[in-house]
């Protein structure tokens, strides 16, 4: 059997398999779990991200926090971190889990928004200011609707981030559609390990394709001519 | 009007942009302030809307001074015009026109009917009241900039290089536009640039500022052509300053002869070497001369009155009979100047 | 020191060398192997692509896009996926790893090279430079500084990306991940995470050497900006 075939018979023998689409280990409420806590990880990490770029970018203070940070998560590697939140908390709560999630999908945000921030062309900061907007406003109506497509990209940066580490953190007993390629690999059920990796990868595009969405939706026309790099 | 009362702005690396500056500048009158960079020109200007606070002496808004007024409720009061406009690139140009009636709190309709009332009179087509700031060109972004600056009808106007990054074409027309707006409007403004011939163009009164910050001169353009206080304004003026000046030189005064034109080739009196054709209604055609009787020769011309020494010296300097042909405002020929008349009128000026 | 659990630097002591597969040093090696390539991998291919996209401008919509799908896919599944083809191996780790650093490389080698003036470019030619001598001599150099950054980001990445490769047993240092957890024991987090953290400063250190020897010249306009 080439390994084409044997793909296959994996998908048809993982997603023919009527045990897999209901109850707690179904594919739908694992499809539900991998959402939740990729969402609930990206939600607190713009929470936190998105103010403290803002501010950085528009204050200029605390620049440091914004380099080192962008250098550490890279380097930081997501399973050690992982590993080492449930050796020091435990597995009692989904917690030890989220905070790496939350600590890694930090930096793409922070950075991007900052960039996106002092990025802004500082002719137009300063006909903001001579046109009578106080700091806020300078901030919320001119900065942030120009910066939109870089915050957008750190988040969608990061909404890769955390997806690809929800998964990995199956390993450390968090539920979602990682079970599935962690658990078929420990039993050497390899239909679940490719029906498993298959979601995820569809799940990691569709997240992408959201983000595109968002941005056309949110962007205005007139910023988004523009073009931006990564 | 706007004192500058002994300002001085030094900056906290111990540069000395602005050194005891004391100027005003007249309510309805463009004020334009120009030297080389770093004479502290654009720092001048933005103390006035507390871009820059100053660091000694005070200025004074119709004898207020700018120091006790909250800075963004200030800068609502007082238009700003920058070098690339600054538009708002999310903003449509409607939007964009109406930003300081937003932020006084207008309703939207009333800020909306000025914006556009706004973008004709600043010669714009309200179709592009729906584009946005990339889909125009820079001399159609910099007319919107104007009419931003407009927006709330503020007594006081402060345009920093405004017009200095566009092409010289552009720029003239815009230059036009705005002392026509000018004639209409009666503003206070305060004009920036490191062009001269921008300053004299525009001024009603220019300062000319030093590298350091200091005062060099202010005065009328005229004044200025005819009199540069130190040889730092000679210089910073260019070469030609006496044929500039000439353009603060009205033609009023100036001798004409009607006894030149003639309807055709033949007409005319046999003593001079040059006749100037007109058609039916009056129109200057050409110059004729005895000698090639079959061949129109080149006028210059200029308005009666009107435009300057400069124009009508131009004028005769574009034809080959030497004389320049006075128009009215129909273009209908009023007279001739030959070079005698305008070597009297030249005379006269420089006599001051 | 008695029958409790050995401290961090005995436990270090100990696993060092022990001459079977797994001491620390082995993972080093393998670590070092799994990031180096696709690194290396990622530089070779991007820079012709990138060459080509800048000169064929049509292509790099669809390549910029490609690669913006390939860089969304999370390693783990995709190492899964890969295990039928090349098996438990250290390519199956690998091969994602190269295309991720190519997703990274190519927009900065095509921004790298779009950061090369016009006028630069322009005298260049006038100067009569043929086009290949040209890229060599004029644009490649310019656009090493935003190359050099990708770069850096890639090696740092693959650096760290590696370690997820221990879910199918074939992660460098990120083996003494799976080794903790399976027995619950703190210093080989630490080891790993320190060591792995230690690699990605040292490539990014020598890139930046790098770049300076390689651009003298950015580095003095800045000396003389600030």
């Amino acid at each position: 059997m080439n390994w084409l075939t044997s793909f296959f018979v994996w998908m048809g023998e993982f997603f023919g398999n009527g045990a897999n689409w209901s109850g707690p280990g179904g594919i739908p409420m694992r499809l539900l779990e991998h959402l939740e806590f990729s969402a609930l990880a990206l939600l607190l990490a713009v929470l936190l991200a998105v103010p403290l770029g803002l501010a950085i970018g528009h204050t200029g203070r605390g620049e440091v926090l914004i380099v080192v940070s962008a250098n550490l998560a890279r380097a930081l590697p997501t399973l050690g971190l992982l590993v080492m939140f449930v050796l020091l908390l435990g597995t009692a709560s989904i917690w030890p889990v989220i905070i790496p999630l939350v600590l890694l999908s930090v930096p793409p945000i922070l950075v991007n928004t900052f960039e996106g921030i002092k990025g802004v062309d500082p002719e137009l900061r300063d006909a903001a200011y001579g046109m009578g907007l106080r700091g806020g406003q300078v901030l919320g109506r001119v900065l942030v609707p120009v910066a939109l497509p870089l915050i957008l990209l750190g988040c969608r940066l990061s909404a890769i981030q955390v997806v690809a580490t929800t998964t990995v953190a199956a390993y450390t007993g968090l539920g979602g559609l990682g079970r599935y390629v962690i658990d078929g690999f420990a039993t050497k059920d390899y239909a679940s390990v490719v029906g498993g990796s298959v979601l995820i990868v569809l799940f990691a595009l569709v997240v992408q394709l959201l983000f595109a969405l968002a941005q056309r939706v949110t962007v205005s026309p007139g910023v988004s001519q523009r073009v931006n790099v990564r | 009007m706007i004192t500058f009362d002994a300002v001085t702005k030094r900056f906290p690396d111990g540069t000395v942009a602005v050194d005891d500056l004391t100027m005003e500048a007249p309510t309805g009158e463009i004020t334009v302030l120009v030297g080389p960079s770093g004479c502290g020109k654009t720092t001048s200007l933005r103390m006035i809307n507390r871009m820059i606070d100053a660091s000694e002496g005070q200025i004074l808004l119709d004898g207020v001074p700018v120091q006790s007024i909250d800075p963004p409720t200030l800068r609502r009061g007082i238009g700003y015009v920058i070098q690339q406009a600054g538009l708002f690139p999310h903003r449509k140009i409607v939007d964009n026109i109406a930003t300081v009636p937003h932020l006084l709190g207008w309703d939207r309709k009333k800020a909306r009917d000025r914006a556009m009332e706004l973008l004709e009179r600043v010669g714009l087509d309200p179709e592009l009241a729906g584009r946005y700031p990339f889909q125009l060109s820079g001399g159609q972004q910099q007319r919107v900039g104007v009419a931003r600056a407009l927006a709330a009808d503020p007594p006081v106007l402060l345009m920093d290089e405004p017009f200095s990054a566009v092409d010289p074409v552009v720029r003239t027309s815009l230059q036009e536009e705005l002392l026509r707006l000018q004639d209409e409007l009666n503003k206070t403004i305060v004009f920036v640039t490191h062009d001269i011939d921008e300053a004299i163009k525009l001024g009603d009164r220019v300062a000319v500022l030093r590298v350091g910050g200091r005062l060099a001169q202010l005065a009328a353009p005229k004044t200025l052509l005819s009199e540069p206080s130190d040889d730092f304004v000679r210089e910073f003026l260019g070469h030609d300053r006496g044929i500039r000046r000439l353009q603060f030189v009205s033609t009023e005064g100036l001798r004409l002869r009607t006894d030149l034109t003639v309807r055709d080739a033949a007409g005319g009196s046999s003593e001079e070497p040059w006749r100037l054709v007109v058609d039916e209604q009056g129109g200057p055609v050409g110059w004729i001369s005895w000698s090639r009787p079959d061949e129109l020769e080149p006028f210059g011309s200029f308005l009666y009155g009107r435009d300057s020494m400069r124009s009508a010296l131009d004028a005769a300097l574009l034809s080959p009979s030497g004389c320049s042909v006075a128009v009215d405002d129909e273009g209908k020929v009023v007279g001739v100047a030959t070079r005698e008349a305008l070597d009297e009128a030249l005379a006269e000026a420089a006599d001051g | 020191m008695g029958d409790g659990p050995p401290s961090l630097w005995e436990w270090i002591g100990r696993n060092w060398d022990t001459g079977r597969a797994g001491s620390i040093k082995d993972l080093l090696i393998d670590h070092l192997t799994m990031s180096l390539v696709p690194i290396l991998f990622a530089l070779i291919v991007a820079l012709p692509l990138g060459l080509a996209c800048v000169r064929w401008r049509w292509l790099y919509q669809p390549a910029s896009g490609l690669m913006n799908i390939v860089y969304a896919l999370p390693s783990l599944p995709v190492f899964m996926l890969l295990i039928s083809v090349t098996g438990l191996s250290q390519t199956t780790v690998i091969i994602p790893l190269a295309f991720y650093g190519v997703a990274v490389l190519l927009p900065a080698v095509v921004g790298g090279l779009d950061s090369v003036p016009d006028h630069v470019r322009q005298s260049a030619v006038a100067m009569g430079f043929s086009p290949l001598r040209r890229l060599l001599a004029v644009e490649l150099p310019i656009a090493v500084p935003v190359v050099l950054a990708g770069l850096r980001v890639v090696a740092v990445s693959s650096i760290s990306l590696v370690s997820v490769g221990a879910l199918i047993g074939q992660g460098g240092l990120g083996g003494l991940f799976t080794r903790a957890y399976q027995n619950p024991f703190m210093p080989p987090v630490i080891v790993g995470i320190v060591l792995i953290v230690l690699l990605a400063l040292i490539a990014d250190g020598l890139l930046v050497l790098a770049q300076r020897v390689l651009t003298p010249w950015v580095r003095v306009r800045k000396g003389v900006a600030s």
